[in-house]
């Protein structure tokens, strides 16, 4: 993948389209013919005029990455920073993967980034000691020019940068990478590139992409997942002002993927006129199997199903054997509901068919899955899908499922003209891949001084396997391996089982995914175990965790999942866990806050994404049972932190929607159909009820870059609800916190 | 005919007088730095000012606009250097950036009406204004920072 080399200009940033046919602020590259940018990588340019052009290939939610990732290459590059302009790729595999999921991008891209800035720099250098006639080691880049270090001599980039085009590209094992020393922009507090524009409202984000002679569509799709157009009645849409027309949407061929959910579009010349048609419509359904489903039944099931024994998924030692001979045994059962993602910008596309092609412009956190998902839809090649990456107005996991550019592009065919989808929010709650509800069941066998000797943990939950296999009725490895068969604590005799358990709704993965269910369950368990035994909760889980070990984690019939990556690279270290956890006890004052009536402290520790965090919450909870979040301190480990910066302001982030899923969200389906609609019945978290501050400690780390987009989010839940019981004596098994009443 | 005022130009609006002020911004203006978040008032993502007073523009129609004079996130500070979006700036509060027009405008209503705010203030008045990704701590300082009150 990490192979540098020359592209042409049409290579770099996909097929040019009408010059000013589209109002974005992302623009296509425009480079002067007579004068042609020189690309020596996929990643990189640059113009005669010295400005470096850096392609960010990964999609910009929020985490910085988009400028990010070019820093890396400007530092490589010894690029001056106000010399450098981001230009945000188009969909297309010869940029690796796309995919801005799964907390990787610098993890996987890294190397890549620095290898690319690195090259551009030695053909600069090759180009000016060819110019000086003098021998390039005593050459070198330096802040957008090149240096003669014996001479003092200096070339601005812009200079060489026809004479470094003609040069061949230098072999990987000829770059020279800048030691730590160097670094300009890697390590350092530096601010994105989207900061000023997001001041003053001019970030251009899927939902405001325009295209010329649009039409704007609101689609009625249906109200069950799987359900069939029987017939539809658009009389009363027709001649309504502004209305231009309905059509049909197919529904998907299982399984389901990202197909569009299908359904009926009014189309309008505003988004108020089609939202207002869409009203008159009237529709039929024949709902099918999954109309009678029933969230409160299916939670029954799933709680009655982890009392069964599962799918052995990990098996260390003998549990039943431990649990026969045990003096003590501690169970409880945990339930984490639907989720769903609800990011302020609901998912938005404009899209055309136009001569057998698709152009569109989405809100999408992967473009090479919409170039696949609309290719599908539309039988052509995917290379006919030119996807334009705008900013998103949060993604969280739903914007990496494109069903509703699929949606934006079969519309377009039908009516001959662009077409404009923005979902309303009721649509956006309504019609997710939700989250997956879960339930656990834990049982642990205790010694004298209250230390497990075995743990059983079975889960029950659909799996977002579902998506892609209609009958799927497992857990992935992914998901199994996302923080529950990775048990890294001492413990002689280990089992996890799986229960079979079907989905009816889509199920996709939320920031943090299984994580969330398993950190909830584990967690809590662990705090209710340190209080039978009557220990300090910290004390406790680090003698829990044991010595400092790798640990091997071999799981039961598939691999560990480990994020993809080698126990050898990232193994399940519990010397950083420890860490982590000691370094936020000590910040948050743990030894010395002890709890009150009504005031607590709560933790939990966690490795996800490869990244070791810990948590400690500190919650009061009010006469009438009212809980706010005075403090939270979170130690993180994430390895090589490229912007602290970012970091710290990722993991405040995962702190609030740590919060919103563990205090009030549940989404709930009754007759096959999801109950709530809006911030209203949907609540996420506010200023006044998210954590009043969150103090980040990152943690100096040597190890690999790991994750840092969601590994804040998995022991926030597990850290208020322990806290909500060292203040109230309430222990909470089931979220959302507020269907419990504290007083 | 509705005329109104917005970002200090007269404007003309011969459409569906029950079309949501913000989808006029947003539609026909072009002034996109507005944003649909809810379509119900209860996010704030689509606040601008309406006579001066922060207004969820999603549930105020246009009709109820006749005659009023509308400020946008892109007429709120020459050279947008209100001191709430250089705050802002100083203290990287935007992650994705898609509620922080909204924020911005509610948090300029705040700072007119009561120029010291406290903490409950800032409260009471960012409660309607979600933030899906969390910057609420870095709001808060940013507001503090402009208004010159200690944290």
């Amino acid at each position: 993948m990490n192979r540098v080399e020359k592209v042409s200009r049409r290579g770099f940033l996909g097929t040019a389209i009408g010059a000013g046919a589209l109002v974005l602020g992302v623009q296509i590259h425009e480079a002067d013919a007579a004068t042609p940018a020189w690309m020596p990588s996929v990643y990189l340019g640059l113009e005669p005029n010295g400005t470096a052009v850096i392609v960010a290939h990964r999609s910009e939610m929020g985490t910085g990455i988009r400028s990010v990732l070019p820093m890396v290459v400007a530092d490589e590059l010894e690029a001056d920073w106000k010399k450098v302009r981001v230009e945000q790729a188009v969909g297309d595999t010869k940029y690796g993967s796309q995919n801005t999921d799964g907390s990787c991008s610098i993890r996987d891209f890294y190397d890549a980034m620095r290898q690319a800035g690195a090259t551009a720099r030695l053909m600069l250098e090759q180009a000016a000691a060819k110019k000086w006639n003098v021998p390039v080691g005593e050459c070198k880049g330096q802040n957008h020019f090149v240096v003669h270090t014996k001479s003092g001599k200096k070339a601005a980039y812009g200079e060489l940068v026809k004479a470094a085009s003609a040069l061949p590209v230098p072999k990987k094992d000829d770059l020279r990478l800048k030691p730590e020393s160097e670094f300009r922009y890697i390590g350092k507090e530096m601010p994105t590139i989207d900061q000023a524009d997001h001041t003053r409202g001019a970030g251009k984000f899927g939902i405001d992409a325009k295209m010329p002679g649009m039409l704007y569509a609101s689609i009625e799709r249906p109200p069950v997942l799987g359900a069939k157009l029987r017939s539809f009645d658009d009389a009363a849409v027709k001649g309504m002002k502004g209305v231009v027309r309905t059509a049909t949407i197919e529904g998907f061929k299982p399984p389901h993927v990202f197909q569009a959910l299908g359904g009926v579009a009014v189309l309008a010349d505003s988004t108020w006129a089609a939202a207002q048609g869409r009203k008159k419509l009237k529709v039929e359904w024949d709902l099918g199997p999954n109309a009678s489903f029933d969230s409160a039944r299916e939670k029954a099931e799933i709680l009655a199903k982890v009392k069964q024994p599962g799918k052995v998924v990990r098996n260390v030692g003998d549990v039943d054997k431990a649990f026969a001979g045990a003096a003590k045994v501690h169970e409880a059962s945990y339930y984490v509901p639907l989720l769903s993602h609800a990011p302020m910008e609901p998912p938005a596309a404009v899209a055309e068919w136009r001569d057998g092609k698709v152009i569109t412009y989405a809100a999408t956190q992967n473009p090479q899955a919409v170039q696949e998902a609309v290719a599908g839809a539309m039988g052509i090649k995917k290379e006919d899908v030119i996807c334009h990456v705008t900013l998103l107005g949060g993604g969280f996991g739903r914007k990496s499922k494109p069903d509703y550019v699929c949606e934006a592009a079969m519309l377009s065919k039908q009516v001959g003209k662009p077409v404009k989808v923005v979902w309303s929010r009721e649509d956006d709650i309504k019609f997710d891949f939700y989250h997956a509800n879960a339930g656990m069941y834990m049982k642990a066998a205790l010694d004298e001084k209250g230390k497990p000797t075995a743990w059983l943990h079975r889960s029950v939950f659909p799996s977002i396997g579902s998506t892609f296999d209609a009958s799927a009725e497992y857990g992935q490895e992914f998901e199994m391996g996302m923080g529950w068969v990775d048990l890294p604590y001492a413990i002689p005799n280990h089992r996890a089982e799986n229960g079979a358990h079907k989905n009816h709704l889509r199920i996709g993965w939320m920031r943090a995914v299984a994580h969330i269910y398993h950190a909830f369950a584990i967690h809590s368990f662990v705090d209710e175990l340190a209080a039978a035994a009557n220990r300090d909760r910290v004390e406790y889980i680090l003698d829990l965790l044991g010595p400092d070990r790798h640990v091997p984690i071999e799981p039961v019939g598939m691999k560990y999942w480990n994020n993809d990556q080698g126990q050898d690279k990232f193994p399940v270290d519990t010397a950083r866990l420890k860490r982590v956890l000691q370094v936020a006890a000590e910040k948050s004052g743990w030894a010395n806050k002890k709890p009150s009536k009504g005031r607590a402290l709560g933790v939990a520790a966690h490795r996800s994404f490869l990244t070791y965090v810990a948590a400690v919450v500190e919650v009061e909870v009010d006469d009438r049972g009212r809980v706010t979040i005075p403090r939270v301190d979170i130690a993180v480990d994430a390895g090589q932190i490229i912007n602290p910066e970012r970091a710290r302001s990722q993991i405040e982030g995962a702190a609030v929607f740590g919060t919103s899923l563990a205090m009030m969200g549940e989404i709930t389906a009754a007759d096959g159909r999801i109950v709530q609609s809006n911030f209203n019945n949907y609540p996420v978290a506010r200023i006044n009820e998210a954590p009043r501050v969150t103090h980040v400690h990152l943690v100096p780390s040597k190890a690999p870059a790991a994750g840092i987009g969601e590994p804040g989010v998995p022991p926030i839940a597990p850290a208020i609800t322990s806290a909500i019981f060292a203040a109230t004596g309430k222990r909470i098994r089931e979220l959302p916190v507020r269907k419990t009443k504290l007083v | 005919m509705i005329q109104l005022k917005v970002n200090g130009s007269a404007k003309k609006f011969d459409g569906d007088p029950e079309m949501p002020l913000l989808w006029y911004l947003r539609d026909v203006l072009d002034y996109t730095g507005t944003k649909f978040g809810c379509g119900a008032g209860l996010c704030g993502a689509c606040t601008v000012h309406v006579n001066g007073e922060a207004t969820r523009s999603c549930v105020t129609s246009m009709k109820d606009a006749a005659g009023k004079d509308i400020t946008t996130i892109e007429g709120l500070g020459a050279k947008s250097e209100h001191p709430l979006q250089t705050a802002w700036k100083q203290c990287n509060v935007s992650q994705c950036g898609y509620c922080q027009s909204g924020q911005i405008m509610q948090a300029a209503a705040l700072l007119k009406a009561k120029p010291k705010p406290t903490d409950a203030d800032i409260d009471t008045a960012m409660q309607g204004n979600i933030c899906r990704c969390g910057t609420y701590q870095r709001i808060r300082q940013a507001i503090q920072i402009a208004a010159g009150v200690k944290a």
